[in-house]
């Protein structure tokens, strides 16, 4: 440990805008977190390994990919750290550096995500869907619920496309050349 | 015979609820001995206590029984009001009833009631062989003799100093200051010790009532609370010879503070082994401006730079199979401090910190903690070190951060341990001297943890500071005010009264064995100088009775508990 990988953190910090040094370890994160049953490594754990420098432990954790953002974490932390904007950066410097996705399929749903809204300028969840299941490989699962959904009218047939489409376009490509750097 | 008057509390519901107390009154005035039975809701008001002066009056009471709750609670309460209506306090007993019958026999009121009777029967028994009493007189020597010139003397000494009375202020070091005078800058302002400490000796030095003796300790001690004799040995001013004096003093305050656990017996963490190891209090002379380094932090063993300091929480404490049992509380706040003030130095440095937990308890503690992790980026390791090695000019810590589950390896150029606190080298003696108890770690033993924290078990010796347990300065003033808010209390007493339910000696029949002496706790009993029996000092007899169970042949007994009082009662409740 110097300060060689005292940068690692400096750099989560500065992308994410979140003071890490501020966490004092009381697992509030790690316990409220409805994924963390499924992660390798706990929210908390995370903050210390990056504290610690441990960069190659921190982008190659399947945690990071598990973390759907929902927030719960940050809006409970007593110091006031968002976790969700630090998953995020933690996933961009994974895919930046080489590391890959520890959760592959996670990364397949972001890109179909991503890519919904490149097309139409919002998510079409059927067409959505069926870019993860290319991506993923994973086709069956889900079916019967999907189904459900679809008998229910949660899944339009048809895709909508927004007014501003360019903008949004526009703005995608603004935060992909951005990252790039 | 005796006149005696009863007076059943109801306590509210407390006694009333459980015991049926008219029948208590009934059964109590078939007794021979009682003249007056009544009953009352709350003894211990004012109407209750004028039922009692009026009855004592209107009955003509010899004696007086109350009812109710534990003596603990009101016997001083009612032994005034039964003084004021003429009698002897001592003719006014408790006949426990609330604690020791209500309370305890909540399902079996009948029981319960029965039993109040029988208590009442048995303190009937005690009272009609009660003798009159008079509380004892003793003078008081206005003198305090403060044991330790450190912050905690100093503060107890100018306390009772500037209330006008005389004070000997012993010092064994050369100078006053105490452990206070090594410490830089303070949390939680960061201000110079020597500042604080500075403004303290001046006005030691300049009182008017304060004698200092450095270079002095104490030899002997004999007398009691009120009257001690204490024996000075100082070292002459030529350092060759020592000088013996005695002086009287009222009352004691051992402000004796503390040391560091040595270092060399933690040798896994390198202690004594490497240059680069050091003591919390090592490293305040570094950060002195004054001190040996002139300020500066460097690396021990070259005079370098540190480019990263280790610092080692609980190092000796929390350890009880080896080391020291307990939390030596002042450690994490001033390791914040530490690690501040090199960050501080040296903004590129990397500054660690190996924790068990984080004890800030003080106002602004945890916050400057916080401070010491988020704006100074220390870095808190939560977990212990295994060991520390040198290589390669470097030393390694081998620790564990339990946060992130992981074995951690820092090579780091300075380590810094924050080492148990300990009594003050030789406190275990001078506690043998004043014959003042000490706890299983040789820290002096306050009489209550919780009620009496400022004097120790030895009435008219009171304690300050770090000799009763690890404190920083803001507690050690606050026990040091307190400890001579404690000798003021005393020294504004005209004469000490002092209770006479005491040990006495009935010389006929004492055939001077002295089984007496090593059964007394207090010391209050020793042989008569020529005489053939033994005596009861009545300064330092508590009343507890152990003399009494201890003598063969009865001679010693108890005053208003005598043997033949406490067969009396048992009798009763038989």
């Amino acid at each position: 440990m110097s300060s060689a990988n005292e940068s690692f953190q400096h750099a989560i910090q500065a992308r994410s805008g979140q003071d890490i040094r501020r966490c004092y370890f009381c697992q509030k994160c790690s316990l409220g977190c409805p994924t963390a049953h499924a992660m390798d490594l706990q929210p908390a754990q995370l903050l210390k390994l990056v504290q610690l420098g441990r960069k190659d432990q921190v982008l190659s954790a399947a945690a990071i990919w598990l973390c759907v953002g929902c927030e719960t974490c940050g809006t409970r932390c007593p110091n006031g750290i968002a976790l969700a904007p630090v998953m995020d950066v933690l996933k961009q410097m994974a895919l930046a550096e080489g590391y890959g996705a520890a959760e592959p399929k996670s990364l397949a749903f972001h890109q179909s995500f991503v890519d919904s809204i490149r097309y139409l300028g919002r998510v079409h969840e059927i067409s959505m869907l069926a870019e993860y299941k290319l991506r993923s490989l994973d086709l069956f699962a889900d079916l019967g619920l999907g189904l459900q959904m679809f008998r229910r009218s949660k899944l339009a047939l048809l895709p909508k496309r927004v007014k501003g489409l360019r903008q949004v376009r526009a703005m995608l490509a603004r935060i992909q050349s951005r990252e790039a750097k | 015979m005796k006149r005696v008057g009863v007076f059943v509390c109801h306590c509210g519901v407390n006694i009333a609820g459980t015991i049926d107390v008219k029948r208590v009154v009934a059964e109590a005035s078939a007794l021979a001995e009682i003249a007056y039975a009544t009953d009352y809701q709350y003894m211990c008001s004012d109407p209750g206590q004028a039922l009692l002066a009026d009855s004592v009056e209107r009955e003509q009471l010899d004696a007086v029984i109350v009812a109710a709750c534990s003596p603990a609670m009101h016997e001083s309460t009612f032994r005034k009001t039964a003084a004021r209506a003429g009698l002897n306090p001592y003719f006014c007993e408790i006949a426990n009833i609330r604690e020791q019958d209500s309370w305890v026999h909540q399902t079996d009121g009948d029981a319960a009631t029965r039993k109040a009777v029988e208590l009442i029967r048995s303190m009937v028994a005690k009272i009609t062989l009660n003798e009159a009493l008079v509380p004892l007189a003793l003078p008081i020597v206005k003198r305090v003799l403060v044991v330790g010139g450190g912050i905690a003397g100093m503060t107890a000494a100018l306390d009772i100093a500037n209330a006008g009375y005389p004070v000997v202020l012993i010092e064994r070091a050369a100078q006053l200051g105490g452990n206070m005078a090594r410490l830089s800058n303070l949390y939680l302002n960061l201000q110079p010790a020597a500042n604080l400490l500075g403004e303290t000796v001046h006005a030691v030095l300049a009182h008017p009532c304060i004698e200092v003796r450095t270079g002095t300790t104490v030899d002997e001690l004999s007398g009691y609370v009120g009257n001690f004799t204490i024996t000075l040995r100082s070292t002459a001013a030529d350092g060759a010879d020592s000088i013996r004096a005695e002086i009287n003093a009222g009352a004691l305050v051992l402000a004796t503070g503390y040391d560091l656990y040595n270092k060399e017996r933690l040798s896994e963490y390198g202690g004594g082994r490497c240059a680069d190891v050091i003591e919390g209090l090592e490293f305040e002379d570094m950060l002195r401006p004054d001190g040996p380094t002139g300020g500066h932090i460097i690396r021990p063993s070259d005079g370098a730079t540190p480019r990263e300091v280790v610092w080692i929480q609980c190092a000796g404490s929390r350890d009880p199979q080896l080391h020291k049992a307990y939390c030596s509380k002042v450690c994490c706040m001033y390791v914040a401090k530490q690690a501040t003030a090199y960050k501080r130095q040296h903004p590129d440095g990397q500054a660690y910190v190996f924790y068990i937990d984080i004890r800030s308890q003080g106002k602004g503690y945890e916050e400057f903690v916080q401070r010491a992790m988020a704006d100074h980026s220390v870095l808190y390791l939560r977990g212990k070190v295994s060991r520390v090695y040198e290589e390669r000019g470097k030393m390694i810590v081998v620790g564990a951060d339990t946060l992130s589950d992981r074995q951690v390896e820092i090579a780091t150029d300075l380590v810094v341990l924050a080492t148990a606190t300990v009594p003050a080298n030789g406190s275990d003696d001078l506690a043998r001297r004043l014959r003042v108890a000490m706890d299983e770690h040789g820290f002096f033993s306050e009489a209550h943890p919780k009620l009496r924290p400022v004097e120790s078990i030895t009435a008219g010796i009171f304690l300050a500071g770090a000799a009763q347990f690890p404190k920083d300065i803001p507690e050690t003033i606050a026990q040091a005010s307190g400890a001579a808010a404690k000798v003021l209390m005393l020294f504004t007493q005209r004469e000490m009264v002092q209770e006479p339910t005491i040990a006495q000696v009935d010389e006929e029949i004492c055939s001077g064995c002295g089984l007496c002496m090593p059964t007394c706790p207090y010391e209050a009993r020793t042989m008569h100088a020529w005489r053939p029996w033994a005596t009861v000092n009545a300064a330092l007899c508590q009343g507890c009775g152990a003399c009494a169970v201890a003598c063969p042949n009865k001679a010693t007994r108890v005053r208003n508990f005598t043997t033949r009082q406490v067969l009396a009662m048992v009798e009763e409740l038989l």
